[in-house]
């Protein structure tokens, strides 16, 4: 497992990289290169993790929309050139962003990562086989007596039936936010008198 | 020496190459020699330096070919010096560019803008790693593939602007601007259209698509085939909709300080993106591979297929003249985008009520969608282009700076 080894840590060393990068680098263009950076390295970790869809969805998103919104901003701003001077919110930034970190640090440690919900859940006796491994990856789920439909089921259409059968309700929820927001920024972009 | 073992964990983590029989051969003959892991390397590398000295070449034909095309649809002769019918035009053209002199323009951002043509260059190759030249010879067949294009094409937009942005030049980044004005607007109507091949072909994986072809999607979704179509001339900037390198008006767009090997970058991007759309065009909707005679023919039926694409985009770049930014973005957004809802409805309707009890579709079934699709795309076609039709012509919002790309750009800073 060397290979994957090497893979994770050059991905970790380009995230924690670009992310310094994002908050120490005084032009905002770069920086926001770096963001898009930081999201490709992010994308690579899912891959580690057989989310490929996950990977894919969060390459097209973060940096194919969101990262380009940004430099979007950045382009139409004046005066970007000289950067974001320092002030007085410095200090409640930090505490805030520390006890954001704590939170999801905490999460990350108590959370029971093996258990699969879902399409999964009729297997779940031979997933927690797996267990050992920590996250069930595909060659490890065939190795406990799955067949290849039933990985393939565990690994793709999992998410899909979790989105639109369980979590149907947060998931509509979600998207009315998103147009109410579109909405908004239109209705706010057109101005008044027009 | 234990033999090695493809189906183990280390050497092919997910099945990724596991199909490609190029790469069993090239593994088994380097196990061989050299311990698995090693064998492994060489294997992928080889495949990988297959792949990308394919497309590159290939990129270089298109750019001879286009413009052989192009002199005859312009009732000249167009470049036939340099070998027989002028075919080594491209490498006469690329001598002179790598000996050219390599000019990073005063007050750029060095670093951006000479990541510019490596970032185009290689989201370019890493998308052609999907697409399946013949049965099983994809480089990986990944079971979100269409994702995977759509996603590593998207990277070409942060590209582009950082070109405009970097080259610390006011046309760069009018280009820029509009390029990716224009990208992000088609990229919905493109993403809508291939939705409903993936509804009919019931996969996201480019091979599984071509097998699901057994009427090609053309026929079946001739809507999503417009679309795809229009909205990939508009992402490449392809004359009708070419305004961000519009040379009459902004000389060269984002490129215009790119220059020496940088240039010939570009260039390779982009003639190698008309390849790949080409390629992705004959797997999505002419069906790959397959084709009569034999499986083992693949390629040819497949290099065919492309070349139809290729001279669809070349005839179109010389038939339509340049539209303006507002036009542009009118056919996207009052054009297109019905067009590519009105396809996905009735692709979902069609499947929803023809599909049997396991989900599956005929061949009838695809023939009857394809009647009905057909009379559907016609009808639409004419109702929305009248439409826009209309619109164009009344000049609304044409002559007034209704512009948003040049009419809010910053005037200060270094520029």
């Amino acid at each position: 497992m060397w290979f994957e080894q090497i893979v994770f840590w050059a991905l970790a060393a380009v995230a924690i990289g670009g992310a310094l990068g994002v908050v120490l680098v005084r032009d905002l263009f770069r920086a926001a290169l770096l963001l898009a950076t930081v999201f490709v390295a992010v994308g690579g970790f899912y891959v580690m993790m057989n989310a490929e869809f996950l990977a894919v969805v969060q390459i097209l998103i973060y940096v194919g929309a969101i990262a380009v919104l940004f430099i979007f901003g950045i382009m139409l701003t004046r005066d970007v050139q000289r950067g974001n001077a320092p002030n007085r919110l410095q200090i409640p930034a930090g505490v805030i962003s520390a006890l954001l970190l704590a939170a999801m640090v905490f999460t990350a440690v108590t959370t029971d990562w093996t258990t699969l919900a879902g399409a999964g859940r009729e297997n779940q006796a031979q997933i927690a086989q797996t267990q050992a491994v920590g996250i069930p990856d595909a060659t490890e789920l065939t190795r406990a007596g799955l067949s290849a439909e039933e990985v393939e089921s565990v690994a793709g259409s999992g998410l899909a039936d979790l989105l639109i059968g369980d979590f149907v309700l947060p998931f509509e929820a979600v998207s009315l936010l998103l147009l109410a927001a579109a909405i908004g920024g239109l209705a706010l972009a057109r101005g008044r008198g027009r | 020496m234990r033999p090695c073992n493809l189906t183990d964990g280390m050497i092919s983590p997910d099945g990724v190459l596991g199909g490609n029989p190029l790469f069993y051969w090239i593994y088994g003959l380097a196990a061989n020699v050299v311990p698995c892991w090693l064998a492994y390397v060489i294997a992928g590398g080889v495949i990988m330096l297959i792949l990308i000295n394919a497309v590159l070449l290939g990129a270089a034909i298109v750019s001879w070919g286009e413009r052989r095309l192009l002199g005859r649809f312009q009732n000249r002769v167009g470049p036939n010096r340099w070998g027989p019918f002028g075919a080594l035009q491209p490498i006469a053209d690329l001598a002179k560019l790598i000996t050219k002199e390599d000019i990073i323009p005063y007050g750029a951002d060095r670093l951006a803008f000479t990541a510019v043509p490596v970032i185009m260059v290689s989201s370019l190759l890493l998308a052609t790693a999907v697409i399946p030249f013949a049965k099983d010879v994809a480089l990986v067949d990944l079971n979100v593939g269409v994702l995977f294009v759509l996603a590593v094409s998207s990277l070409t937009s942060i590209a582009i602007f950082t070109a405009g942005w970097a080259s610390n030049n006011r046309y760069a980044l009018f280009g820029a601007g509009r390029a990716v004005a224009v990208l992000i607007s088609y990229e919905v109507p493109v993403v809508l259209s291939l939705l409903g091949v993936v509804i009919v072909a019931g996969s996201m994986s480019l091979g599984d698509i071509v097998v699901a072809q057994a009427v090609p999607f053309f026929l079946v979704q001739p809507l999503a085939f417009f679309v795809f179509l229009a909205g990939m001339s508009a992402e490449l900037n392809r004359t009708p909709f070419d305004v961000a390198e519009a040379e009459s008006e902004i000389i060269a767009g984002y490129h215009t300080e790119y220059s020496g090997i940088k240039f010939a970058l570009i260039q390779a991007a982009e003639f190698g993106g008309a390849l790949f759309v080409s390629g992705l065009i004959a797997t999505l909707f002419l069906a790959g591979w397959a084709g009569p005679v034999a499986d083992w023919l693949g390629w040819l039926w497949f290099l065919i297929k492309t070349f139809i694409g290729i001279f669809l985009f070349v005839w179109i770049r010389s038939t339509f003249p340049r539209l303006r930014l507002d036009q542009i973005m009118a056919v996207c957004w009052k054009f297109l985008m019905p067009l590519s809802f009105i396809n996905l409805a009735a692709v979902v309707l069609e499947v929803y009520f023809l599909r049997d009890a396991n989900g599956v579709l005929t061949t009838a079934d695809l023939w009857i969608m394809a009647a009905i699709n057909l009379v559907l795309a016609v009808v639409s076609i004419t109702f929305f282009g009248n439409l826009i039709k209309e619109k164009v012509r009344s000049g609304s919002g044409g002559a007034r700076s209704a512009n948003p790309v040049t009419s809010g750009l910053p005037t200060t800073g270094t520029m």
